[in-house]
Parts: C-alpha cells; structure tokens; sequence
C-alpha cells in the first residue's frame, strides 16, 4: 500500500555486521566464548523455525493427494512435484497470472522511480511558486493508503474508463512520497558545486539530470527497485479493485481463487502450495539475489 | 532546503506534473468524494444517491457488527505487533552477542519481508487445517480439543495472526539485533561495574536505548497489521468464521463491493483515514524525535 512513512533509524541495519572490536575478539579466543555459542544457536534456531513453514508449503507442493492426507504429516518431498507444478501452472492460467504480476511489479516500481525523481529534482534545484504546495501535496499522499479510500477510487477508475486495463493496474500507484524524499534527501548531500561546474560546461538542468544525477543515484535506485518491485508483486487489494475478467488478474490473487470455499470440491492442497511456491519466488528471489540493495532500501525507505 | 540552482519558468512545473497529476486524481479527489460520499446513502435501486448527513457514521458507531470489526482489528493489531516485537525483543537480546556472520544470520532473517501476506496466509491455512495440517495433528496428542479455524473464531484469529507474525518476524528480530549491536559496550560494562545484573542492565539500559528502534518498529508493525493485512484475511479467512476476523478494511471493502453500501462503505474509509493520521501523527512525534544512535 501507498502509506510509506519515511524514517527507518538510520544506519541500523547495515554496517555493523563486522563491528566485532578486535581486542575483545583475542580475548575471547582464549576461552570458550559462551556468549557467542548462545547467540548463535538462538539466531540458527530462529532462522530455522522462521523458514519451517516455507519448508512444510515447499514439501507439501511436491507430494501427491494421497501424501497431502496422510497422518503422520509427511515432512520429505516426495515425486510428484513436476505434475503439481505443471497442473497449477495450467489450471490457474499462472502463466498469464505471473505475467500480470511482473508488468504491474515493474511498471509500478519503475514509474515511481522515475516520477520521484523527477519531482525531487524540480524541488531540490528550482525555486518555482508553489513549491512548498506540491511538497506538502505529496506528503499527504502518505496519509492516502488504498484502503481509506476504497469506493471513491473505484469510481474513478471507470469514470476514466481504466477498470480492467493495465494502466488502472500501474499508473494510479505510481506516485510516491517515500521515492521523492529520498531522492530530495539525496540530491540535498550533493554539493551545489557540482551543479554549478556544469552549468559552466553549459550543461542545460535535464543534462544534468541525465548525465550527472541519475548516474549518482545509482544505489538510491537499486534499493528503492527492490522495495518498490515487492510492493509492486505483493499489492492485493489495488488489483482485486480495478480487474475482473481472469485475464487482468495478477498472480497474488489467482491463488485465492484455487483455495476450496466448500465441502463438496476436493481440496487439492499439493496444487494451491505448488502455485504458492510459484507466486512467492519472483519477489524473494529479487530480495535475496539484490540483498545488499535490499537494506539500504529498508533502511532508508522503509518501503 | 539548499539554494536552488537552475533557473527556469516552466520547467519545474512540468517536472513535478506527472507526480502532481496523479496525486490530484488518484489520492485527493477519491479521498473529497470519500468524504462527500460518507454522507450519502444508496436509493433502495442503487441508481442515486440520497443526503443523509452523519446518518452513515451513526449508524456505524451503533452497530454491534461495526463495533465488533474494530476490536477484531484492535486486538489483531494489537497482537501482531507485541507478540511479535516483544519475540523478537527477548531473542535479539539472548543472541546480544559480538558475533561473527551476522551478514548471513540478516539474509537468513529477512527473506519472509517478500513474501505477500495472501500467500503467508495460504501456508499457514495448511499448517492450521483442522484435517491435514500439521499443529492441530501435534496438539491431538496434548488435548482432545478440536483447533478447527472452520468452526471457531479464536482459532481463525490465531492463524492469520501466525501468519502475520512471521511475515514480520524476521525483519522485527533484524532491526532489534543491529540496535542492540549499536549500544557502545563501554555502557553497559560501566553498568555491570556498578553491579547491575544482566536483566537488570537490559531494563534499565539496553531497552531505553533502544527506543527508537522500538517506535520504529510499533508504528510500522501496526500500519501493516491495519493496513496491508487485507490479502491474509480475504484469502484465508474471508473474515470468518461468523465475522470473528472481520478487520476493518476487510469490512470496508465487503460493506462497498459486495453489500453495495456506497455511503456506509465510504464512512469507514473515513474513519480508517483518521486511523492513518493519528499514526503518522505518533510517527512524527515519538518515532522521528528522541532519536539516539
């Protein structure tokens, strides 16, 4: 959702993971650290307990019907995860799901990207009337979230005409409060120096946009991409809104649809979680493959 | 603000459209006609609209069903957000040690943060099936108790809060460890000369430092448990069974797109905006302002 507030504590998450101080270090050496024994089994524990469920869904995908209801729970993959894979792919039209879910994911987080950057830019280096107006306009966006404001968007979406269009899916979501004060906040460290030596090179302001901006901001839009990609795939209400034909849905909500609702249909969980895996894998796969990118956004952002 | 550089009439105006346009139409004027539509109600036809004043917020605040979707929501919130930052609390400061490989532990940590609340749910839905899942076959050996979410409200409530839990567990326990890391050892080596014990320098040192981390932490956990749990309730629970997981937004959409309840649909999209600006009120007063790193 849009309500982005700004103000992770900064410099909390990154950084520190080597901070260890040396002496401390060779005095631990010297005698079993007990300390770091314990906090490493509470950490390792953790990590284990946090990824058991993706786990269960993960093993679950790959067995047949009669391994799904089996007591004990079966807790080892089994052989039939091709079939499942392939019957959710087809029975849930997943192909057409996860290309919906990749236009919307990064159509939203490339037009924020571009659309901050822009108004950042026109905010930092211009003095134009009405300045303040439009910084206060986007803050308020902040306090805009899809959910407060659920019927009304609706209606203008079909007054414009856009139900069941991929710019209803993409354009309306693409301004940003958190995008624009980051750049802002960015573009505010960089000194007027810069600015001023390519004016004198007789760089015009989109040139240096272009040529000298962008490039700087280089990690500010990786990070922000990781973010805003997550927010983009993830979104829920936003496209069960604005879509209704099975065409336009995206990949989030094409699993609800799988998910039994009465007695009398045969719940076939080893496909639904096949189809979860599938839908879960694009945006933790970007997390994990842009990790580093991925905390300075969260630190930075927070989304 | 820095002094402005480039000189150009129209320029900044055109480089702000884009963001301005669709701030216009797609946040201010669906949030006036929110407003205006919070007054209205729907003709017994659905083909226009009738002035009923305040009538709609009345309404709301008089029906027990309303009453009961806004403690639904307070309590899940409320949950979501102290189970799971007082969890990852308690076992960042177990763990509050000088560790090698914390890179490693955060990536480990912080993956379920991509995961969307819809399918976290759907993964738990099956760890909670009353028939096949996993934890109600483990409790039938403890209690004959039958934890059937289909049936029974309190147990529907626990899983989506499960599953709310750990989408944000690992991004709670991340923030919590890099902010105890941070606390210069000197302090609390100061402290434990002077005798305090090691609960006693948690409480009195380690927690207030802590602090911003915490508000961070308590305003971002409840906007998301408020506001980005629609997907886990719609997908799992449809805000049953009865309206026992019947969250507020939940409610406002069902009341707009399925009842059809124009005017009482917008009302609770009015009062939801009243929730948001008291939290980022909070935000900016708590969360941004006694910051110490």
């Amino acid at each position: 959702m849009a309500a982005d507030g700004s103000g992770a504590p900064a410099g909390t998450l990154d950084a520190r993971a080597g901070a260890a101080s040396l002496p401390r270090e060779a005095r631990a050496r010297r005698r079993p650290d007990w300390n770091g024994r314990i906090a490493h089994a509470i950490l390792l524990a953790s990590v284990l307990v946090l990824a058991f469920p993706l786990y269960y869904g993960f093993v679950i995908s790959t067995q047949s019907l009669a391994d799904v209801s089996s007591l004990p729970p079966k807790l080892w993959p089994s052989t039939a995860m091709l079939h499942n894979y392939a019957e959710a792919w087809s029975r849930a039209h997943m192909g057409r799901l996860l290309a919906n879910s990749a236009i919307m994911a990064l159509a939203v987080a490339l037009g924020k990207i571009a659309i901050s950057l822009l108004s950042a830019f026109a905010i930092v280096y211009f003095n134009f009337r009405g300045r303040h107006v439009v910084f206060w306009m986007i803050f308020v966006t902040l306090m805009l979230p899809i959910p407060v404001r659920i019927v009304s968007t609706y209606q203008v979406i079909s007054v414009l005409g856009w139900v069941d269009t991929y710019w209803g899916l993409t354009v309306p979501l693409m301004a940003s409060a958190t995008g624009t004060f980051l750049f802002r906040q960015f573009f505010q460290t960089i000194p007027d120096s810069l600015a001023e030596a390519a004016q004198l090179d007789g760089a015009g302001p989109l040139r240096f946009l272009w040529s000298f901006l962008i490039p700087l901001s280089r990690a500010n839009i990786a990070a922000l991409f990781v973010i805003l990609f997550v927010y983009g795939w993830n979104e829920y209400l936003w496209p069960l809104m604005i879509t209704n034909s099975p065409d336009m849905r995206t990949a989030v909500i094409g699993i609800e649809a799988l998910v039994p609702r009465s007695g009398s249909q045969l719940p076939e969980w080893n496909i639904i979680m096949a189809a979860a895996m599938l839908v879960l894998l694009p945006p933790v796969a970007v997390i994990v493959g842009m990790q580093r990118w991925f905390v300075k956004g969260l630190v930075e952002t927070e989304k | 603000m820095k002094q402005a550089v480039f000189r150009n009439r129209w320029l900044p105006y055109g480089l702000v459209a884009p963001q301005v346009a669709i701030t216009l139409v797609f946040f201010f004027w669906p949030a006036v006609d929110c407003l205006r539509l919070s007054l209205y109600r729907s003709s017994p036809f659905g083909d226009r609209l009738i002035f009923v004043g305040l009538d709609n917020f009345q309404k709301l605040f008089t029906d027990p069903a309303y009453l009961r979707s806004a403690i639904t929501t307070f309590v899940f919130s409320f949950l979501v957000t102290v189970v799971g930052m007082g969890l990852a609390l308690l076992l960042a400061a177990l763990a509050n040690a000088k560790i090698r490989g914390l890179a490693v532990y955060r990536t480990l940590l912080l993956w379920p943060y991509g995961i969307a609340p819809a399918v976290a749910g759907i993964i738990w839905l099956f760890i909670f099936h009353p028939s096949y899942g996993i934890l109600p076959y483990l409790l039938s050996f403890v209690t004959a108790y039958q934890f059937n979410w289909f049936l029974k409200g309190w147990v529907a409530m626990v899983l989506i809060t499960a599953a709310a839990i750990w989408k944000q567990f690992g991004y709670n326990l991340a923030f919590y460890l890099a902010g105890l890391q941070g606390i210069p050892g000197s302090v609390l080596e100061a402290a434990s000369v002077d005798g305090a014990g090691p609960i006693r320098r948690f409480f009195s040192m380690s927690f207030p430092l802590l602090s911003p981390v915490t508000f961070f932490l308590f305003t971002l956990n409840m906007t998301f448990a408020f506001f980005e749990t629609f997907g886990l309730v719609h997908s799992v629970t449809q805000g049953g069974p009865g309206d026992a997981t019947s969250i507020m937004v939940y409610k406002a959409w069902k009341d707009g797109f399925e009842g059809l309840q124009l005017g009482l649909s917008a009302a609770q999209s009015v009062v939801l905006m009243v929730v948001v600006i008291l939290l980022t009120a909070f935000q900016f007063r708590y969360a941004e302002k006694k910051v110490v790193y």
